[in-house]
């Protein structure tokens, strides 16, 4: 057996082409914009340049990023719980049939029910008094479905085989869970959180878009603010923000993942052939 | 699970190791069972069978003929329909389980992807409530056994297809079975590396003095490991005869070319034949 050999030549070639290509694009795109915008003379309320977004950037950098704040805290709260309680429940899934009966079809009615719709009730039983509690409920009903549906899958999918040797060795029925259920659901679960941290960060700027003003000093509402004031660059500051905001969620799952099965599982492993 | 009768588990509460009784007092005694699924498939009709202290048996029949349901039954994966499956020489816990002491290898190998394979060596041990530490020494001598000291800390990924079998072999073995039960271990092996590991299990048999139930569909294979060879045949699965392989041990290459090889090789086709001669080809 010798240590895999993780073509060394090909792969440097391929992660340098891999972010060389569309970080040119990006520039090409960016410098192609500000050309146009310039030689057209596009008005700013329609189209910024990039160089005035920047300086929007720049100049609201502090109320900026503490709406950003504002907006991460409501994310990773609502991606936090909706972790915790979509991973107990599958647990309690995979260990009653009549419970997943019972309770599953509702997981997916909440799920299946725009988030937009549900908002305004929310917003009245709790948010008249607690606002920054009605957006983590609402973002976590949209974050906690993924996890729930994939874990409970994975938890599910394990090998017949393995089953038998944990039975052949008696293994009680939480050995069974610790051993070979969770671990076997992990790959399923990561998978779950990657889809569930965007779908935080969605939950959590559509719930500040219908709380409106109230407390509002999330990114989303800045964009309306903005937008009612046809401030238009700070409306696309606000925004790469919350790109910057996504991406950032999702690259940290994305490593998450990657340290947790590159060991072991086929997804995470470099192929030598 | 099979409830033993009164008299057995009185019998059993005084266990005797004396070889002179091994004829009359099996290790595992199986009395006219079936086993018949909701599905109203027969799988096994009326099977007796005594395996006694350290004999190699093979199971052989082909596919369909309830041979990897027998060696789960006998592993206790699953109950019986009918009959009973005894071990007059075992001792029997609370609930009237016999303490079967047993080690099971899958067709495949069945290793935790997740687990090295220390790890996966380790997991009969571990769901027994041994501590890792208490434990290291018997993984060490079960990867011993199999020649797989060096990849303790490798994950079964890294690992050849024969390479993953000698660690399923090595967790059978680090529970200290007296009884080993094989389903097909090394029909998905490439002749070369089964000729080798062949030779590695009647070696480890020869010095562990293990019982062992070979479960395979190759008349070759069986005839090279085993002392007895019980055929069986399908629809419903039951056994149809047996072949004793009279030749001493060890077994080696020498054997697998020698006439005595190729005489009991023809004889035990011969029975196979004669045993689906009744069933219509699939």
């Amino acid at each position: 057996m010798a240590e895999p050999q993780r073509g060394a030549a090909p792969r440097a070639m391929k992660l340098s082409t891999r972010v060389g290509v569309p970080v040119t694009v990006g520039i090409v795109f960016v410098v192609a914009w500000e050309l146009l915008v310039r030689y057209l003379a596009v008005p700013r309320f329609v189209l910024p340049a990039p160089s005035m977004i920047a300086t929007a950037l720049i100049d609201d950098f502090l109320p900026l990023a503490g709406s950003l704040w504002v907006t991460l805290k409501v994310t990773l709260s609502a991606f936090a719980v909706a972790l915790v309680l979509g991973v107990l429940i599958a647990i309690l899934f995979a260990q009653s049939r009549l419970f997943e009966m019972s309770l599953f079809p509702y997981a997916v009615v909440l799920q299946v029910t725009p988030i937009v719709s549900i908002a305004p009730l929310v917003l009245i039983w709790v948010g008249l008094d607690h606002l920054e509690r009605a957006l983590l409920i609402l973002a976590t009903i949209v974050a906690f479905f993924p996890i729930l549906s994939n874990t409970t899958l994975g938890l599910k999918s394990v090998d017949h085989n393995l089953q038998n040797l944990f039975d052949l060795y008696g293994a009680t029925r939480w050995q069974r869970l610790k051993e070979l259920q969770f671990p076997s659901a992990l790959p399923y679960l990561l998978g779950g959180m990657r889809i569930s941290g965007g779908l935080a960060l969605i939950g959590a700027v559509v719930a500040e878009f219908v709380a409106g003003s109230g407390t509002g000093t999330g990114l989303a509402w800045r964009i309306v603010e903005a937008g009612n004031r046809l401030n238009i660059p700070r409306m696309f500051a606000a925004l790469l923000l919350l790109s910057f905001l996504g991406i950032l969620i999702f690259f940290t799952l994305s490593a998450l993942e990657y340290l947790l099965l590159r060991r072991w599982h086929e997804s995470a492993v470099g192929r030598e052939n | 699970m099979t409830m033993p009768d009164v008299a057995t588990r009185a019998s059993a509460a005084m266990p005797s190791e004396d070889p002179s009784e091994r004829p009359q007092r099996p290790l595992i005694r199986i009395g006219g069972v079936s086993k018949i699924y909701h599905n109203g498939t027969v799988a096994l009709r009326d099977v007796d069978l005594a395996v006694a202290h350290g004999e190699f048996v093979s199971l052989l029949g082909p596919s369909g003929c309830g041979k990897s349901t027998l060696l789960r039954l006998i592993a206790g994966l699953g109950a019986v329909s009918d009959g009973t499956i005894d071990w007059p020489l075992s001792r029997y816990d609370v609930r009237g389980e016999p303490i079967r002491d047993l080690g099971f290898v899958f067709q495949d190998p069945t290793l935790m992807p997740w687990a090295t394979v220390a790890d996966n060596v380790y997991l009969p041990l571990k769901l027994a409530g041994i501590g890792r530490r208490a434990a290291a020494a018997r993984i060490a001598e079960a990867l011993a056994m199999v020649k797989l000291e060096r990849f303790a800390g490798a994950y079964p990924r890294e690992l050849s297809g024969g390479m993953k079998m000698r660690v399923s072999i090595a967790r059978a073995l680090v529970v200290k079975p007296r009884v080993l039960l094989m389903d097909e271990p090394f029909a998905a092996l490439d002749e070369i590396t089964r000729f080798r590991l062949n030779n590695d299990l009647l070696r480890l048999w020869q010095e562990q003095r293990w019982t062992v139930v070979f479960v395979t569909h190759s008349v070759f294979e069986s005839v090279y490991l085993s002392n007895r060879i019980i055929v069986m045949s399908t629809r419903p699965g039951r056994i149809v005869g047996e072949v004793a392989i009279d030749a001493p041990y060890p077994r080696g290459d020498a054997f697998r070319t020698s006439r005595t090889y190729n005489e009991f090789c023809r004889l035990t086709s011969a029975e196979l034949a004669r045993a689906m001669a009744g069933t219509e080809e699939e």
